[in-house]
């Protein structure tokens, strides 16, 4: 039996009378990434924030292996030092070098010696291949650089997931492929990751579990080969076939 | 006397004054700062009853002259007993004074810091104290210079009203040299140009200070 990382059941989350989640169940194994894909305005970003508490959904259970998420008791600063997360628009601390803004959890939420956090943080940042950067400032970087800094900042807390919301789309197409291939890397060397994405080639090639949502719900989920080529479902072979045709969908 | 001559005879006089100036300035921005910046903070992180008390006190502050709050300070608390001297009242009315408008200045800042620095700081484990302390002030202190430094120059400049309740700064020095030789015009040309001489130096610090914090790429 895989051990299970993450598991959510039944969420639900309304913005005003707008409901964007209807229930949402899953799970992720340890060392496995899910791709969850779907239009535009489907929950799929909600669903990210649900899962670290960043909008508290009105009801259902989300665990981390063992801990409640949703429980009121849970202590959420410690859960969200756990589960890395990140952004779409990279969100670093613009006040800070490169090897601060990935070194800042460690000494502010950690608390790990200077000594060490440096160490970890100059790893990690060696890892996604910006070792040469770590005094820059982020509006000195590429986006892609950016959100590689910012990949690196998750990884730097060790975390027990990581979480991407659409990390390429606010990429030029020329910069996409750098931080593909960091998350591709993440994935082989068994980081577990639940990644929102319109990169079918990215799905197509890494995911183990692709989730198509739309409207709020799972329409159907299920390995990227039954997904991309024997969908059961109208719907997601519509999507993936409109989707496939504005990004291409070759698996490099 | 030419007017040379003139300002070379008064001028210890009226540098005495202005060290006075100086020190009612430097004073009441910091005394500005200590109070200006927690309420700020009640303004926008704080609860309703916290919230009011600080937007009570911008607004009475802003309503008010500040002549009329030196008045209220040095003539009119001694009838409930308190005394306070020229100085002292001078500093505490000035202080409050700038508190309030420092305090609008901050809170422009810490909400002109974007909301996803803080998601991000929450993201990775961050309490609310930790994100306000590391993420929110820093930036806040970057992105409030400009409009502060105009400020630390106004107080400079408005020192000056602390001349009516015989503060003994360079406006008070001049008048009473005025007073004595009848030269008033030339008095306060030389007042004004110590004036400037002040301003512009502390326009040049000011400038270098927001160059240092300068972010790059910013």
């Amino acid at each position: 039996m895989p051990n299970v990382i993450l598991r959510a059941e039944n969420v639900y989350k309304k913005y005003g009378k707008l409901e964007v989640l209807k229930g949402i169940s899953f799970q992720v194994n340890q060392g496995e990434t899910t791709v969850i894909i779907g239009p535009s305005g489907t929950g799929k970003s909600t669903l990210l924030t649900c899962i670290n508490q960043l909008t508290p959904p009105d009801q259902g259970h989300i665990w981390l292996e063992d801990t409640e998420i949703t429980h009121p008791n849970s202590d959420i600063n410690m859960i969200r030092s756990s589960i890395g997360m990140v952004f779409q628009h990279f969100n670093l601390f613009t006040h800070l070098t490169v090897l601060d803004n990935v070194r800042i959890g460690l000494l502010v939420v950690k608390k790990t010696p200077m000594k060490e956090a440096t160490e970890i943080s100059m790893e990690k940042l060696n890892e996604v291949g910006l070792g040469d950067k770590i005094n820059a400032y982020p509006a000195e970087l590429s986006g892609g650089q950016q959100q590689r800094v910012s990949i690196a900042r998750a990884l730097a807390m060790n975390p027990k997931l990581i979480l991407f919301d659409e990390p390429t789309s606010a990429l030029d197409p020329e910069l996409i492929g750098e931080v593909l291939n960091v998350m591709t890397k993440l994935a082989e060397i068994g980081m577990t990751m639940v990644v929102v994405s319109h990169e079918m080639g990215f799905a197509r090639a890494v995911a183990n579990d692709i989730i198509f949502m739309e409207k709020g719900i799972i329409v159907e989920e299920g390995k990227p080969d039954k997904m991309f080529n024997e969908s059961e479902n109208p719907r997601t072979r519509e999507f993936l076939h409109k989707i496939t045709e504005l990004y291409g969908g070759k698996t490099e | 006397m030419s007017f040379l001559m003139l300002a070379l005879d008064i001028m210890p006089k009226l540098l005495e004054g202005a060290v006075v100036t100086i020190e009612l300035t430097i004073i009441a921005i910091i005394v500005g700062i200590f109070i200006g910046i927690p309420v700020a903070m009640g303004r926008v992180y704080g609860n309703k009853p916290v919230y009011a008390i600080c937007t009570f006190f911008v607004e009475i502050i802003r309503g008010t002259p500040l002549l009329t709050q030196l008045f209220i300070l040095y003539f009119g608390l001694p009838s409930v007993g308190i005394m306070l001297s020229p100085f002292i009242a001078a500093m505490i009315g000035l202080g409050i004074n700038s508190a309030a408008y420092q305090a609008e200045y901050f809170r422009g800042a810490i909400q002109s810091v974007k909301k996803e620095q803080l998601i991000a700081a929450y993201s990775i484990g961050m309490n609310q104290m930790q994100a306000i302390r590391h993420i929110v002030l820093p930036q806040m202190f970057r992105l409030v210079i400009p409009s502060w430094s105009n400020e630390l120059i106004y107080l400079l400049k408005y020192s000056s009203m602390a001349y009516m309740i015989q503060a003994p700064e360079i406006m008070s020095q001049g008048r009473l040299i005025a007073s004595r030789n009848f030269r008033t015009f030339e008095v306060f040309i030389i007042v004004a140009l110590i004036y400037l001489v002040l301003v512009s130096i502390l326009s040049k610090i000011l400038d270098m200070v927001e160059n240092k914090f300068r972010i790059p790429g910013l």
